[in-house]
């Protein structure tokens, strides 16, 4: 920590004024593990700014600090404001963790990256994943679902779900979209899940980004004597980009597909099976299951610490004032919690009109795969329910293993038996 | 009610086409934002104000014209 950020961290603990009855309010440590008492609601001292404090200061895991952005509003404002960057290499970028500082700086993707060069790259696969192409993969995705939970149910009556569908079904989907041999699977999942721990050192990080770039820029060449249909190939013959950057956005979408789609489904799963009123009426009415998965991202949103920017130009939100350099972090679960947008927020409810929800994000760089997406956890979660009549927890809830130590919340398996 | 896109700031996620099918859908080639119905009838009115809230990009306006719909109405009545 340099002493001007030093000084900065005292100056804002200081700053607070805290009351008779409350305990200090900022700054908040990020990355906190959610709730100990429910663990699908956002960690408690973000529940607790967003009421008190919605644009509040927080100390990250190196002592830096950044500004924490928890209301719905609020976070809307600051993801659509060309004035917040997403570029990493910028100074007072905040990160979550030393492995993502790595991941972020040495070879960034257009995520950490501001428009014109992101809307450049970007656009060359925004026809790829596109409402109306995602939408027509349906039969293949229903045809992997139930190739995967007869292998699943054959003779058994428990598995983990994870390792069985949640996992390989968005694999197999963005193996078949990129252009990826599915048969190394076990190669990407690994690097994807270091590029993901919050435990990983950037030296951990380092290695598993060469692997999967190494790996990813073989490939493009080898699209370039074979060409198929694939993504991969498909950037090869623009010849915009080079074997490098091509690899890049391969790994991008190959991590962005994975693990994102695979904790939606088992965490779905899992809060339904905790929710049997509202599971109930899922199955009697499975005509609601597209509201029912916006209500699920809403109720969930995996990407849990919060989307991460930093200011260009100082800015006023919500009453402070956010100074040119100053990092911010946009916590979208507690966005997705906000009283005002979502009442009830704190409650599963599958009837419920959740489309404001932020679990995508929000401005020019909102989830580009959310139309796939929402495709395969729309038929992953009514397959499973449809198929599954007597889907149950195998195990105590105490002992489901939540992925506190990901950047990606979740579970890290999920026994179920049926 | 009149639609007005900006295909300059569209990200090409699709949130539109999902809230109004009828009114918007994304071209072939780059997947960003079309207009099928400029003017759409009332009873797509709440759809396109949803498009235009949940699109990430702001490139959805819609200009309010509800109060001439208002002033026509009277007429006819
Ligand atoms: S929701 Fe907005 S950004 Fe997304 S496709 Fe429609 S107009 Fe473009």
């Amino acid at each position: 920590m340099t002493t001007a950020e030093r000084t900065e961290a005292e100056r804002n603990t200081g700053s607070t004024g805290p009351s008779e009855d409350l305990a200090p309010l900022s700054p908040l440590a990020v990355p906190a593990a959610r709730a100990d008492g429910c663990p699908f609601d956002p960690a408690p001292g973000v529940e607790r700014a967003r009421r008190e404090e919605p644009v509040t200061r927080a100390t990250l895991w190196d002592g830096s600090t950044c500004w924490l952005v928890t209301r719905h509003q609020d976070v809307r404002e600051v993801l659509g404001d060309p004035r917040f960057s997403a570029d990493a290499a910028r100074p007072g970028f905040p990160f979550l963790t030393a492995g993502g500082r790595e991941l972020a700086t040495s070879k960034p993707t257009f995520i950490r990256q501001d428009d014109p060069e992101h809307a450049r790259l970007r656009r060359m696969l925004t026809a790829d994943f596109m409402v109306k192409k995602m939408e027509a993969m349906r039969p293949e995705v229903q045809r992997l679902a139930d190739d995967l939970l007869d292998r699943m149910t054959a003779g058994r009556n428990a598995a983990d779900l994870v390792a069985e569908f949640a996992l390989p079904l968005p694999s197999l989907v963005i193996c078949l979209l990129l252009g990826v041999p599915y048969d190394d699977h076990e190669f990407f999942q690994d690097r994807s899940r270091l590029l993901l721990s919050l435990r990983s050192t950037a030296e951990e990080v380092r290695t598993a980004q060469a692997d999967l770039q190494r790996y990813l820029s073989r490939l493009a060449a080898a699209k370039q004597r074979e060409p198929d249909d694939g993504i991969v190939s498909r950037l090869v013959a623009r010849g915009e980009l080079d074997f490098e950057e091509i690899a890049s956005m391969g790994r991008l979408l190959l991590i962005a597909g994975h693990e994102t789609t695979a904790n939606m489904t088992a965490l779905s799963t899992l809060a339904l099976l905790r929710n049997p009123g509202q599971l109930a009426r899922l199955r009697e009415d499975p005509s609601l299951i597209k509201g029912a998965v916006e209500e699920l991202l809403r109720y969930l949103t995996i990407v849990h610490n919060g989307l991460p920017r930093v200011a260009t130009e100082d800015v006023t939100l919500g009453g402070r004032t956010i100074r040119a350099g100053e990092g911010v972090l946009c916590t979208l679960n507690s966005a997705n919690r906000d009283e005002g947008v979502f009442p009830g927020g704190d409650a599963l409810d599958v009837g419920r009109d959740a489309r404001r929800h932020v679990a995508f994000g929000f401005g020019v760089h909102q989830c580009l795969g959310q139309p796939l997406a929402r495709v395969e956890l729309q038929i992953a979660v009514e397959t499973l329910l449809r198929r599954l009549p007597d889907l149950r927890l195998d195990i105590p809830f105490e002992d489901v293993p939540f992925r506190h130590d990901m950047g990606i919340y979740g579970v890290h398996a999920l026994p179920v038996a049926w | 009610m009149r639609v007005h896109i900006d295909q300059e700031k569209c990200c090409g996620a699709g949130s539109c086409v999902l809230s109004a099918p009828e009114v918007f859908d994304q071209r072939e080639e780059d997947g960003i934002v079309v207009l099928l119905d400029a003017e759409p009838p009332a009873g797509l009115h709440e759809a396109v104000h949803e498009a235009a809230a949940i699109c990430p990009a702001a490139a959805i306006s819609v200009e309010q014209v509800e109060q001439l719909d208002q002033a026509e109405r009277v007429e006819r009545v």
